[in-house]
């Protein structure tokens, strides 16, 4: 049995994981997020206003507890592939992409397959506001908030996103390296 | 021609879904007449709902076992439980400072069972929303979480013949481990608090003892496993009326 807030908490968890999964790309790192993430917010429940939207609170908690985790994991920036502040997560892609969307034809998953590689190569930061936007839907204002940033600098990362997605989806343009370059760890 | 041309936070807005139908309209015109902005626009929203086919598949998985709330286990090693614990004796320091007992002042570190119940009764008995983290509408999670946290038995006693209602537990750092608080309010708003602690293996009893830690009363004993203290502001024979009756059920 789950009192009151672990009940509405509860119904938050399938979201959390589908965002923690896009920007993590890998199963074990995003469930790790979510439950850091859910931990967080019991022991800070006192902090989030029963008025409030609770889904943008604990998107705003995963946020934190992400960019925690990448300051202690980050990896050296020993190659700089594509741009700066960029990185190549090795196996990034391939996972997510072969359990995910079981249900399209061949071609959809071609393209699926594309965006996810393409992914996982935007900086953390961009990535982040394109899935709120795209992914969870989130207004550009609630972005902004969970994510602690201004309204401009949101709009600014998420037309840097689809622009570099758009490129590299198109095959080609500014990081065609990056395909063959990994950075092992 | 529609009247501005197409901003790029405009352009995003138009892919999203939001900007006023009014200004949509222009900007579809607008695009009717500028292929390229035209492909980035279809892109992105090719981009938008790929991303949904992609990651929505999801939202259908069940829920691993381990983010199941409530969260007990701990996945790794953390540093949460001793900056709990150091926060906890820094606070208890302080509280002991204003409870005003001054020959237990000295020595924060070897706070006793009465003290630190007493230290614990004075922090929540003040809380009006949130004076505990389960409360008895959820009285059998409550007791199971308690007790596997504990890792020891709990029971939850009645002090209804006393007045006292069950409010809730929660779950405190102890010096040595978890502790469990329950607490009880009467229809005036005077509460007591039962606090348990887990005792070492060497196991032993003890009789009542008494303890007057400024305002606060605390009868407290030992009883096998666990260490019990019942804390509360009032009469001294009322609360040891209370405390009888807890032992009687914890021991029937």
């Amino acid at each position: 049995m789950l009192s009151g807030f672990g009940a509405q908490l509860a119904e938050h968890i399938p979201r959390l994981r589908r965002y923690a999964r896009a920007l993590t790309g890998e199963r074990s790192a995003a469930d790790d997020l979510v439950q850091d993430a859910l931990e967080r917010a019991c022991n800070k429940r006192h902090l989030w206003r029963r008025d409030s939207d609770l889904r943008a609170w604990l998107l705003s908690i995963m946020h934190n507890v992400f960019v925690n985790q990448l300051r202690g994991r980050r990896p050296p920036p020993v190659l700089s592939l594509a741009g700066e502040g960029e990185q190549a997560w090795a196996g990034f892609a391939s996972e997510s992409t072969s359990e995910l969307a079981t249900h399209s034809t061949p071609a959809d998953r071609l393209t699926i397959r594309d965006l996810d590689a393409a992914l996982a190569r935007l900086p953390d930061e961009q990535r982040e506001v394109l899935l709120l936007v795209a992914l969870e839907q989130l207004s550009y204002e609630e972005t902004a908030k969970t994510l602690g940033i201004p309204i401009g600098t949101v709009m600014s990362r998420l037309s840097r996103a689809r622009e570099r997605l758009r490129v590299l989806m198109a095959g080609g343009g500014s990081a065609p390296a990056a395909t063959t370059l990994r950075v092992v760890r | 021609m529609s009247k501005p041309a197409l901003t790029e936070a405009e352009l995003h807005a138009y892919v999203d879904g939001a900007m006023p139908d009014a200004r949509r309209a222009e900007v579809e015109a607008y695009l009717a007449a500028a292929p390229d902005e035209a492909a980035r626009v279809h892109a992105y929203e090719v981009q938008n709902t790929t991303l949904r086919r992609l990651f929505d598949p999801l939202l259908d998985e069940a829920v691993p076992e381990r983010l199941r709330l409530p969260l007990h286990e701990r996945r790794r090693f953390s540093l949460a439980p001793y900056a709990a614990a150091a926060a906890w004796l820094a606070l208890g320091t302080l509280i002991g400072w204003q409870l005003g007992s001054s020959e237990q002042m000295a020595a924060a570190s070897k706070l006793d069972l009465a003290r630190r119940a007493a230290i614990a009764h004075a922090v929540y008995v003040l809380e009006v929303r949130h004076p505990v983290e389960v409360g008895a509408d959820q009285e059998a999670h409550l007791v199971n979480w308690l007790s596997k946290r504990l890792a020891t038995p709990l029971q939850v006693p009645q002090l209804r013949e006393f007045g006292y209602a069950l409010v809730g537990g929660r779950l405190l750092p102890g010096d040595s481990g978890p502790v469990a608080q329950f607490m009880y309010q009467d229809d005036k708003g005077q509460r007591l608090t039962l606090y348990i602690r887990r005792n070492g293996d060497d196991a032993q009893e003890t009789a009542f003892r008494f303890s007057n830690e400024g305002k606060v009363g605390v009868f407290y004993w030992l009883d096998g496993q666990r260490g019990y203290a019942l804390s509360g502001e009032i009469d001294k024979a009322a609360l040891l009326a209370v405390a009888n009756a807890v032992y009687r059920q914890l021991n029937p």
